[in-house]
């Protein structure tokens, strides 16, 4: 085995071998929800239930640009808080866990989940987005640069916050109610953030009276990634 | 320098009940050692430690003559087969072969995974779910599993559960190769090979 490794320096061979890891643990989980679809159906049957709702609730009413902006975050909020989890929960109701921990280390695992969270994330805010612009009446995009970067940040955000609450909540014995309970302060100021941005991009503001609004987005998901990386060995191991 | 596993006074508790402690051995390349215990002693206590996925509440576990070791050189070292060591049901035989080699940082190599199910005699069932694997077939797999990097310490909690007899012959044979070339370890409450361990780890002593 070592010999596979011989023409490379030491450094260089553990960088490749715990990006391939982490990319194992990413493809995994990927096939594994090609073939369940436990965190797909749970997230789009989520979407489409809530935002059937929201429209039969306002009926052929429009509401402010506040108000549309901030249910779409909250139909965003608790899709993600449906699914999301499911990349750890599932290691620990099929006993899986301790086969990831005997056979790659933390980072390759938190690395692989925090990835497939971020395309599970992508993919869930897309389609939030395109069926409700589609069915909502009254919300309208006026400056879609703001629009398009708070969506894109707002999804990394939530991967990053929901990944490291999915694995703390993974081993509690009320993983469901635990959740939604923990992730709501630690996404409180992400999501009044982009909250606040999508009513710009609505008021139609320009992109630079949005921009606080990124740089806040952005420290988030940094001090969010930096401390997951810090803590996930101690919450991961025992 | 061979390889050398020293357990220095090991404690281990959950909450404030104390499983074990004062556990202290060492086993060398080429020996083998025995753990046993009756149920609830602490063996898989004692083994997730020894492989690092638990750690210990006291004492340290040492490897010595394994050079620099990181984080998946150290992995490496180790393989396991136990009744909690779970597979990917989804997933075929050859896939979790290859997953645990992916897992590893490694290239999966086909045509040893290929011949490794074979020695455990899976070879006809490998692109089948492992969902519709009977308990022993699932055994044999997690001995695939384990052998396939070639572990210089082998870890073997209730090695025998769920095994018929062409399964148990398989199973003695590897513990035979593994006596020769490497370090093995066996948790157990079945006492009838006890002569053939060079160290012993009686948990019953203790707890």
């Amino acid at each position: 085995m070592s010999g596979r490794w011989t023409s490379m320096s030491a450094p260089d061979a553990i960088v490749l071998r715990w990006i391939r890891a982490a990319l194992a643990v990413f493809l995994k989980d990927w096939r594994s929800e090609l073939r369940t679809r436990y965190a797909m159906s749970a997230l789009v049957m989520f979407v489409v239930t809530t935002i059937s709702i929201i429209l039969f609730s306002l009926g052929g009413e429009g509401a402010s640009p506040e108000v549309l902006a901030g249910m779409l975050w909250v139909v965003i909020f608790f899709a993600a808080m449906s699914g999301l989890s499911r990349t750890f929960v599932m290691e620990e109701e099929r006993g899986t866990g301790m086969t990831l921990q005997l056979l790659t280390p933390p980072g390759a695992v938190l690395a692989g989940k925090l990835l497939f969270n971020l395309v599970l994330g992508a993919g869930l805010t897309l389609l939030t987005v395109v069926l409700y612009a589609f069915f909502i009446n009254g919300f309208i995009v006026r400056t879609l640069s703001i629009f398009l970067l708070t969506i894109a940040l707002g999804s990394v955000g939530l991967a990053a916050a929901s990944t490291i609450i999915a694995a703390i909540i993974a081993r509690a014995n009320t993983k469901g109610t635990l959740y939604p309970v923990l992730s709501f302060p630690i996404l409180l100021p992400l999501l009044m953030t982009v909250i606040n941005a999508t009513r710009l991009a609505s008021d139609g503001a320009p992109f630079s009276e949005a921009a606080g609004e990124f740089q806040i987005l952005i420290s988030y998901i940094v001090v969010v990634i930096t401390v997951s990386t810090l803590l996930f060995e101690y919450i991961w191991k025992d | 320098m061979a390889l050398r596993l020293v357990l220095h006074s090991l404690r281990k508790a959950f909450n404030r009940r104390t499983v074990f402690e004062n556990v202290a051995t060492s086993v060398s390349e080429g020996e083998t050692l025995l753990i046993a215990g009756r149920n609830g002693s602490g063996k898989s206590t004692l083994v997730k430690i020894l492989c690092g996925v638990l750690s210990p509440g006291q004492g340290s576990v040492e490897i010595d003559g394994a050079g620099p070791l990181n984080a998946f050189t150290r992995k490496a070292l180790f393989g396991l087969v136990s009744p909690y060591l779970q597979l990917y049901d989804e997933f075929s035989a050859m896939e979790n072969l290859q997953l645990a080699a992916a897992l590893r940082g490694l290239r999966g190599d086909v045509r040893t995974h290929q011949e490794l199910l074979v020695r455990v005699a899976l070879d006809p069932k490998r692109g089948d779910p492992v969902h519709g694997f009977s308990s022993g077939m699932k055994q044999r797999l997690k001995y695939a599993l384990a052998l396939a990097h070639q572990p210089r310490i082998l870890i073997l909690d209730e090695p025998m559960s769920n095994l018929d007899a062409d399964g148990t012959a398989i199973v003695r044979s590897i513990m035979s190769e593994q006596r020769t070339h490497g370090i093995l370890v066996v948790a157990t409450n079945d006492l009838s090979d006890i002569d053939v361990y060079e160290r012993k780890v009686d948990l019953n002593v203790r707890a």
